[in-house]
């Protein structure tokens, strides 16, 4: 049985508790950090985290991009999108084809 | 690698077209391999893309609702009412194989099957924006969890077809030319040597023949010489 996690600022993450899924509030870097590397380690299986705590620890997330576990997922914050999503799914294709062909 | 040096040998010959006939192999299956990931992970991009639009959408959507939520509530209130999450989600994950690669496929249980018991608080002390809120976000729910699974396919094919695509060219243009280039040179030298061999043979036929003719010569001429002896 694996779990979800989400992480990001307290207010974009609340409402997720709701659902049941394992919130951690994060602010810093380098306690997201952290709690990133504990998730990873501890069955969780897809992790959501908000766009601009993303941008502070990319490259602890592009660690975990050619793992088949754990899945981080970019989800936009309460401020609204940066646009990551959508440039992560740009540059897989970049890496893929070897030319933005979207 | 083939080294720098290669013996002209027919041994050597046979070794390296073998490995030849191998490698165009290899090459024609990294190529088809190539082609059907690629096939696949168009497919998904697009997907990907899609969801993640309406993932967005959606979640903007739940965000405003929530923000209106703690405007109306204080922090406290709103900490409280979803301190205690009546649902709780888990986890099942199964591997599919597209092209050998393994990717991830999620289905989720919760442990409250009724619809309405996603509120996990009371009614009477909490806004209607919250019950907005939280009803938004467990109707993007289910969306998040398909773009976990595709944006994780997708990540997961990307990488594969980035390995598949150099090991394709790797061949492509330094293996297999390497090997023509080597058999070629060995053919060649192989021809070279069977004409020089040849040449040799002729040669030494030659000198044998006139070596014959000298002889036959030199025979009739003591033979005109004994004769001529006799007659005086």
């Amino acid at each position: 049985m694996y779990k979800i996690a989400v992480m990001g600022d307290r207010d974009s993450v609340l409402g997720f508790r709701a659902l049941g899924l394992d919130v951690f509030p994060c602010e810093e870097a380098a306690e997201a950090r952290r709690q990133l590397h504990q998730l990873a380690r501890n069955d969780y299986a897809v992790i959501y985290i908000t766009e601009q705590l993303s941008s502070q620890i990319s490259a602890e997330i592009q660690r975990y991009k050619d793992e088949v576990t754990p899945a981080i997922i970019l989800i936009p914050g309460k401020t609204g999108s940066l646009g990551l999503g959508e440039s992560a799914l740009q540059s897989a294709v970049e890496r893929a084809v070897g030319a933005d062909i979207l | 690698m083939a080294s720098t040096t290669i013996n002209p040998t027919r041994m050597e010959l046979t070794r390296l077209k073998t490995r030849r006939t191998t490698a165009i192999r290899g090459h024609k299956l990294l190529k088809d391999k190539r082609d059907e990931l690629m096939r696949q992970f168009l497919d998904i991009v697009r997907l990907n893309k899609e969801l993640r639009q309406k993932v967005e959408k959606k979640l903007m959507e739940a965000h405003s609702a929530f923000t209106v939520a703690s405007a109306v509530m204080s922090p406290e209130m709103l900490e409280q009412a979803l301190c205690y999450p009546k649902q709780s989600v888990s986890l099942d994950m199964k591997f599919k194989n597209i092209m050998s690669v393994n990717v991830p496929e999620y289905t989720f249980h919760t442990e409250n099957d009724d619809p309405s018991e996603i509120f996990p608080y009371g009614f009477a002390q909490t806004s209607g924006e919250l019950d907005d809120a939280v009803e938004a976000l467990s109707e993007v729910f289910q969306d998040m969890l398909e773009l976990a699974q595709v944006e994780k396919t997708m990540q997961l094919l990307a990488q594969e077809i980035e390995k598949t695509r150099r090991r394709v060219n790797a061949l492509e243009y330094i293996m297999i030319p390497e090997y023509e280039k080597n058999i070629k040179y060995i053919s060649m030298k192989l021809d070279e040597n069977e004409r020089s061999n040849t040449a040799r043979l002729m040669k030494v036929k030659d000198m044998m023949l006139e070596e014959q003719v000298q002889k036959a010569e030199e025979k009739k001429r003591l033979r005109a010489q004994e004769r001529h002896a006799a007659q005086q």
